[in-house]
């Protein structure tokens, strides 16, 4: 006969469980904050020893950087008096009233004062439509493709260069600096280089041997060379190759390179898109009576470009990145503003270049890591099936 | 000279020094918050074969995982061939050199051939001469009967061949008790008999076996006893014929309405 | 009667204008067409600029005398008596240098800062985590001016040099490093060396060949040491130690003797480093966590413990993951070497599309050659990596 003896299980006979037993917390040696540093930060001794190197070095480095940023910083003051140690008798961390007295060339470079709320209103259009296209739950998306990549552009070109016939005086190209100059750079090369990307990706994948070898050739090309030389071929050569009277601005001619640039990788990314998508998509696009154009528009690029959008987004993460490199053609991004203002005699203090640069630092770190965070965001929702 | 399956092998499993092979004392484990094996006590003698079987979530994958510390266990004690089983790093490597698993989804090592997956922990761990490791990696891989294999990658075989060559590899080490954690279940139906014919074989030499598995023909065929769990605990146990025929509680009724048509 | 099918009809005749081939030669004629008018514009308008410029066409340049100085050369450059080919050649050296350097410090830094994201001490992972995301979301150009401007400019004056243990000196133009001056004699020292390297290479073989044989492992690092490190010292004892060192002295105006590491080459090689060490991070990262758990588990219940695991089962797997990305991130290095025209590091793009560009005025010529260069190195570089691909690929059915 069965034993049914509640906890004990005579193992070498039959054996049926009498009192089902109950789930219990686990012991205390398992549980709170000492078992957590036990485990993660203590548990063999070479960790121990790792622990209390990496916990020294904190110690130092966190506290030197709220110094410089916080409390040996000075706060306020017109010129480099403010920030030199001799002068105040104290140590100096960073200097903020030379940023807030650049602040605005920071942002709008030598953009005439008067004209400034324009660049202010390309700014709010600008972020409107990011927020219109990337918030999942956002009304009518595909009008919001149209306004980002057609109205958009369009205004904000009008809006910036100027239109005597509406009255908005015209402000020469090389008057923009700073913020405007980076933001305006990075949206063009985003807004261009998917198009771009996506015309010379499906002409990789082309049957027509012609225009698979040239697509080919174009995107090894750009890929194998650094943007540097893409820019100098812009700003260089470019002008050579047109007409005189064409000759493009500074600006355009670093646009344009960036843009070529952008779109070689964009294409790369894209490709591996449209390979992720399994023949059956295009068979049975082919079977209910689809032309290419329509197979592509309506059904394969739509879900490869879903699937690509976390890698779309790293590469923009990249472009935004690249932007720096206009600096070296000459065109005045934040970077490069920075740099002017950096060597000011008016603020020549020791501490000055670490606070410009810090000031930079900042921007891009919200810019890229917020696009990170959002592409990790993406990826998980993806990952689950839900709203794109 | 070849083993083969019906005459006695050659090749029989390494005693026991003891005649308890597994013995687990009020085994618990948490996982966080979650009691995933509670108050586990479980004693098996040589040369038995246990059938565990269960829903999933039940923890017998865990537990039999506990045997070979590849999951730790947080109190109670287990007794592997009187050996026992801690954070004694030499202890844990003593019991795995005399235990062998064979995982779900095979595990073979894909840059290495068939026959050099068979022979790489002879070598690295037993200190086996090449020669001779080679010799015993054919032996075993005649007796799962894909032998001409030896060369492939495990990339090249079909699932029920991979599953063959994980229990060959096992097997090289002369383990004196093998655990198979639910052999069958990535396989498509045709290749599950070729595997249980193979575990079927093991059976009759004399192994040791504690088989996590839903295959109840094979448990019927084979096992000395029956282990039912569920929510982490054994819920009952008994031989087969008693186990399938007469099971006492309702939760084991349950479970064999759900599995048995 | 043999024929008894009904004649099959003849599939019907396609106007040309809807035959998907003739469509496509006739898409493909029409883009060449568009492409052909496009370069010959685009090449009679340069005809006309460089004409009105008066700038030069051809590659005659190449042998003309370059008359500008260049602060750092491996190889002999003249100002006066060197070409702009010779410019070209100091200016790929360069290039190469810079990017040679990069890529060892790379690597050390990115594998482990990888590893240590997966360490099971929370801290380390944390930190390291920490240092790849803080690093990839910085441009490259902004980590560089910060080491050239706010760190390596900023180092004191001549007179109040920094003097470093080991006899480096640190100043604002750049560091000074003690460099060796052998004498005679030292032949017989890299001949031991040699003759070292080739016994350790034999002592291997003869324990693995003992091994197969026999099962045992034979503890060959003592004796490899021994012979690699012993047997040079050795014989450089026996020789008289015929070394000196070359020690920087501060002079008034100057460093005497030593070698000089400009600080643009040192800002170069910090900021590429440091960036895409972050990258090769995570390419690490991924190449581990991409070998299933179960490997290791597998290997476990044979009995291994973690180190012959991870050098027998892991590592092998995950390098098949890791390499083509890895020589990626290498190809991306030696690209963004470029930015040295931001710093003033003389490489390649600063010697030719820079400099050289500007007295030459030939914009075609030096910013295609300085292209071609990438490419070729590009090229070579995705050859080696298919050969290594198809090598290690893991055979499939």
């Amino acid at each position: 006969m069965p034993t049914t003896e509640p906890n004990r299980a005579a193992s070498e006979t039959a054996f049926v469980r009498g009192v089902a037993i109950a789930p219990r917390p686990p012991p205390a040696e398992m549980t709170g904050l000492l078992a957590w540093l036990r485990i993660n930060l203590f548990s063999t001794p070479f960790n121990i020893l790792l622990t209390a190197l990496i916990v020294l070095l904190l110690a130092w480095a966190i506290p030197e950087i709220v110094k410089f940023l916080v409390i040996d910083a000075v706060w306020s003051g017109s010129d480099r008096e403010a920030c030199l140690a001799y002068v105040q008798h104290r140590e100096i961390g960073a200097c903020w009233p030379f940023v807030s007295e650049r602040l605005p060339y920071f942002i709008y470079g030598s953009y005439p004062i008067p004209e400034r709320w324009r660049v202010d209103v390309f700014f709010l259009m600008l972020a409107g439509g990011i927020v219109w296209l990337l918030w999942p739950r956002a009304p009518r998306r595909d009008l919001g493709a149209i306004y980002f990549f057609i109205v958009l552009p369009a205004v904000s070109f009008v809006l910036l260069t100027g239109w005597s016939a509406v009255g908005l005086e015209p402000v020469d190209t090389v008057l923009w600096g700073g913020v405007l100059v980076t933001i305006v750079v990075a949206s063009v090369g985003i807004v261009l280089s998917l198009p771009l990307g996506i015309i010379l990706a499906l002409g990789r994948r082309s049957r027509m041997p012609i225009v698979r070898l040239l697509s080919v050739m174009f995107i090894e090309f750009v890929r194998g060379v650094p943007l540097i030389t893409v820019l100098f071929m812009a700003s260089v050569m470019l002008p050579l190759f047109v007409p005189e009277q064409y000759s493009p601005d500074k600006l355009v001619r670093a646009l344009i390179g960036i843009a070529i640039f952008a779109s070689a990788y964009m294409a790369e990314v894209v490709r591996a898109g449209l390979q992720a998508i399994p023949r059956g998509q295009y068979e049975g696009a082919m079977a209910i009576g689809l032309g290419y154009g329509q197979t592509m528009r309506l059904v394969v690029l739509p879900q490869a470009l879903a699937v690509t959008i976390p890698n779309i987004v790293n590469t923009y993460i990249g472009l935004f990145k690249d932007t720096t490199l206009v600096f070296i053609v000459g065109i005045f991004d934040l970077l490069r503003t920075i740099e002017v203002a950096r060597i000011d005699p008016k603020w020549a203090t020791p501490v000055t270049s670490t606070t410009g640069y810090v000031v930079a630092a900042i921007f891009y770190l919200i810019f890229c890591y917020g696009m990170s965070r959002y592409a990790r965001a993406m990826e998980a929702r993806l990952a689950k099936g839900g709203p794109r | 000279m070849t083993g083969d399956i019906d005459s006695g092998s050659l090749l029989k499993p390494g005693r026991l020094r003891t005649d308890t092979a597994v013995e687990m004392i009020g085994v618990n484990k948490w996982y966080g918050d979650f009691h995933v094996l509670r108050d586990i006590d479980l004693k098996v003698r040589g040369g038995e074969r246990i059938v565990i079987c269960g829903p999933s979530g039940s923890g017998k994958s865990t537990m039999i995982r506990c045997i070979n510390r590849l999951e730790e266990h947080q109190s109670g004690h287990i007794f592997v061939d009187g050996v026992e089983l801690t954070a004694d790093l030499k202890k844990i490597d003593e019991i795995r050199r005399e235990v062998g698993m064979v995982f779900q989804h095979f595990n073979l090592f894909p840059h290495l051939t068939v026959l050099e997956n068979c022979t790489l922990a002879p070598i690295w761990v037993r200190k086996m001469p090449k020669k001779e490791a080679e010799e015993v990696a054919l032996d075993y891989l005649r007796r799962v009967k894909i032998p001409e294999q030896a060369s492939k990658y495990p990339g090249q075989l079909s699932g029920g061949q991979q599953q063959r060559v994980a229990i060959a590899r096992a097997l090289c080490m002369n383990p004196k008790i093998m655990l198979f954690d639910e052999p069958t279940s990535a396989l498509d139906p045709e290749m599950v008999k070729e595997v249980l014919d193979t575990m079927v074989a093991l059976a009759h030499d004399g192994m040791t076996m504690l088989v996590v598995t839903h295959e109840m023909g094979f448990a019927r065929q084979v096992a000395n006893r029956i282990v039912f769990m569920d929510e982490g605990q054994i819920v009952e146990a008994n031989v087969p014929e008693q186990f399938f025929s007469n099971p006492q509680h309702e939760r084991t009724r349950l479970f064999l309405s759900q599995i048995l048509r | 009667m043999p024929s008894d099918l009904p004649a099959q009809p003849r599939p019907a005749r396609v106007a040309f204008y809807n035959d998907p081939k003739a469509r496509s030669i006739a898409y493909q004629i029409a883009l060449c067409a568009v492409i052909a008018f496009l370069v010959y514009g685009a090449a009679r308008s340069a005809i006309d600029n460089l004409a009105r410029a008066q700038i030069a066409s051809g590659f005659a340049f190449w042998n003309h005398t370059a008359g500008f100085d260049i602060s750092q050369t491996l190889i002999e450059y003249s100002p006066r008596a060197s070409t702009y080919g010779r410019a070209f050649w100091v200016g790929l050296l360069n290039t190469l240098l810079v990017a040679g350097i990069g890529i060892v410090f790379a690597t050390i830094i990115g594998f482990a800062v990888g590893i240590s994201r997966l360490s099971s001490n929370w801290l380390l992972a944390k930190v390291a985590g920490g240092y790849v995301e803080t690093i990839r979301n910085l441009p490259l150009l902004l980590q560089l001016l910060f080491w050239y401007n706010a760190v390596l400019k900023t180092l004191p004056d001549i007179r109040e040099s920094i003097t470093a243990p080991g006899g480096v000196i640190l100043n604002n133009r750049g560091f000074f490093v003690p460099v060796p001056r052998f004498g005679d004699g030292i032949g017989f020292v890299v001949l031991a060396f040699a003759v070292g390297i080739a016994g350790a290479i034999a002592l291997r073989l003869w324990a693995r060949r003992r091994q197969e044989r026999t099962g045992q492992r034979a503890s060959i690092l003592p004796v490899t040491l021994l012979m690699v490190g012993g047997l040079p010292l050795a014989v450089f004892a026996a020789v008289g130690w015929p070394v000196s060192f070359e020690f920087p002295q501060i002079g008034r105006f100057n460093i005497a003797g030593g070698i000089e590491i400009l600080p643009e080459l040192a800002a170069l090689v910090f900021g590429l480093s440091i960036y895409t060490a972050a990258f090769i991070a995570e390419v690490v990262r991924a190449g581990i966590l991409a070998v299933s758990r179960g490997q290791t588990e597998a290997a476990y219940s044979l009995g291994f413990r973690a180190a012959p695991t991870l050098r027998l089962v892991v590592v092998p797997q995950a390098m098949r993951v890791i390499v083509p990305p890895l020589t990626s991130q290498y190809l991306n290095l030696t690209k963004n070497s470029s930015l040295a025209v931001a710093i003033g590091y003389p490489d390649l793009v600063q010697i030719f599309t820079g400099t050289v560009l500007n007295q030459t005025g030939q914009a075609v010529e030096v910013v295609a050659i300085t292209m071609l260069v990438y490419l070729i190195i590009s090229l070579i570089t995705s050859l080696i990596m298919n050969i290594y691909n198809r090598h290690v690929a893991l055979v499939e059915r």
